[in-house]
């Protein structure tokens, strides 16, 4: 039962992935791209998750919390960005 | 300043980190313990400048009652929004509401905010100047006063308990 | 037992998720979105950590917490980014279903003006 639930899961994750992925392509306004890529970066972690599950290997972690950190630094150089038009003052 | 405090200036980061090293190394041997309680040690005296203030809990107690109430207000503030986002979009009625703050200290205002942001329908957005309003953006709210009411007797007259 | 607790648990983060995005897919106006990413898709992804959390102390030899810290993480910066997004949407002025408070408009020009200073 578990492997068909994560199927189906990878499914769903994958699909909100692309919505996701419409919106950073859509726009309209950059926040919203911005927001778009910081759904990404979360949802990529739930697949990595999820195959980690699906191939029992613990050696997905490393990436999803590198992926964690990165994406949140990502975000916020963004919104500094967006904010002041300069990263580093 | 006494020696203890200058030795271990924020005893609560050493141990936040401590714990935060045995779950990133994933195992609990003497040796992890004993690196945790050194890195524990270190990092808040090299980076003594970055915490201007020491954090004092005053009622641990209602600190664990608080953390119980928001991870229950996350789990059904998930429920409140997937209702609204499946439901129909145009009755959806959006408002941006100004609280008015009685906490000052910074830490307890961005604890403020986020558990504002992480629970049902409202996105704390923006923090006046004088640190006395926070603009709040809630998703379907038809009554600006019982939600700043809500928010002021649920989240931040324990957060000010516990912490000023 | 354990199988039904781990599929609970993962249909539960992958429906989080899907609805998160799917809020950013349909809603309206910027501020709107916001709401969707930061809640839904916090709670699913930590569903889902914690689901192979669970797997894992079950898999190997000895408890697997380390995906906690992922969780941990993710609820604390979830609401820092949107706090911030909503600023830069705020501080571009982006077109709002909202109605915005007469006195925090004003604040917001002085603010930006603020921000102009502080620029040069």
């Amino acid at each position: 039962m578990l492997d068909f639930v994560i199927v189906i899961a990878l499914g769903l994750v994958a699909v909100a992935v692309a919505m996701s992925f419409w919106r950073l392509l859509r726009g309209p306004s950059l926040p919203d791209r911005v927001l778009a890529l910081d759904t990404l970066y979360v949802n990529a972690i739930a697949l990595l998750m999820l195959l980690g599950i699906h191939l029992g290997s613990a050696l997905f972690f490393e990436a999803a919390l590198l992926i964690a950190l990165m994406g949140f630094i990502g975000t916020v150089a963004l919104c500094k960005y967006l904010l002041r038009g300069d990263i580093i003052e | 300043m006494t020696t203890m405090t200058r030795l271990l200036p924020h005893p609560i980061l050493s141990l936040t980190l401590t714990g935060l090293w045995l779950l990133l190394v994933n195992s609990i041997t003497p040796g992890q313990i004993v690196l945790g309680l050194l890195l524990g040690w270190m990092i808040p005296l090299l980076t003594l400048r970055f915490w201007p203030e020491v954090v004092t809990i005053r009622k641990p107690f209602t600190l664990l009652r608080y953390v119980g109430l928001l991870l229950w207000d996350i789990i059904v503030a998930n429920f409140t929004v997937a209702r609204l986002i499946l439901g129909d979009l145009d009755r959806l009625k959006p408002i941006f509401i100004q609280l008015p703050l009685s906490l000052t200290s910074d830490l307890a205002i961005s604890l403020l905010a986020s558990s504002i942001t992480l629970t049902p329908g409202t996105v704390s957005a923006k923090l006046s100047e004088d640190r006395r309003y926070l603009l709040v953006h809630a998703l379907n709210e038809a009554d600006p006063d019982t939600l700043i009411a809500t928010i002021k007797q649920r989240y931040e007259r324990p957060l000010q308990e516990i912490f000023e | 037992m354990l199988e039904y607790l781990l599929s609970f648990l993962i249909l539960t983060g992958a429906i989080f998720t899907f609805i998160g995005s799917l809020g950013l897919l349909r809603l309206r106006d910027f501020y709107m979105r916001l709401h969707g990413p930061t809640k839904a898709t916090t709670l699913g992804v930590g569903s889902l950590l914690i689901a192979s959390a669970v797997f894992f102390s079950n898999h190997d030899a000895g408890i697997s917490l380390h995906e906690i810290l992922i969780t941990l993480f993710l609820f604390i910066t979830a609401p820092v980014s949107a706090h911030l997004l909503a600023k830069a949407a705020l501080h571009l002025n982006l077109h709002s279903f909202a109605k915005m408070p007469v006195k925090s408009i004003k604040e917001k020009e002085r603010s930006s003006s603020d921000a102009i200073d502080v620029k040069h």
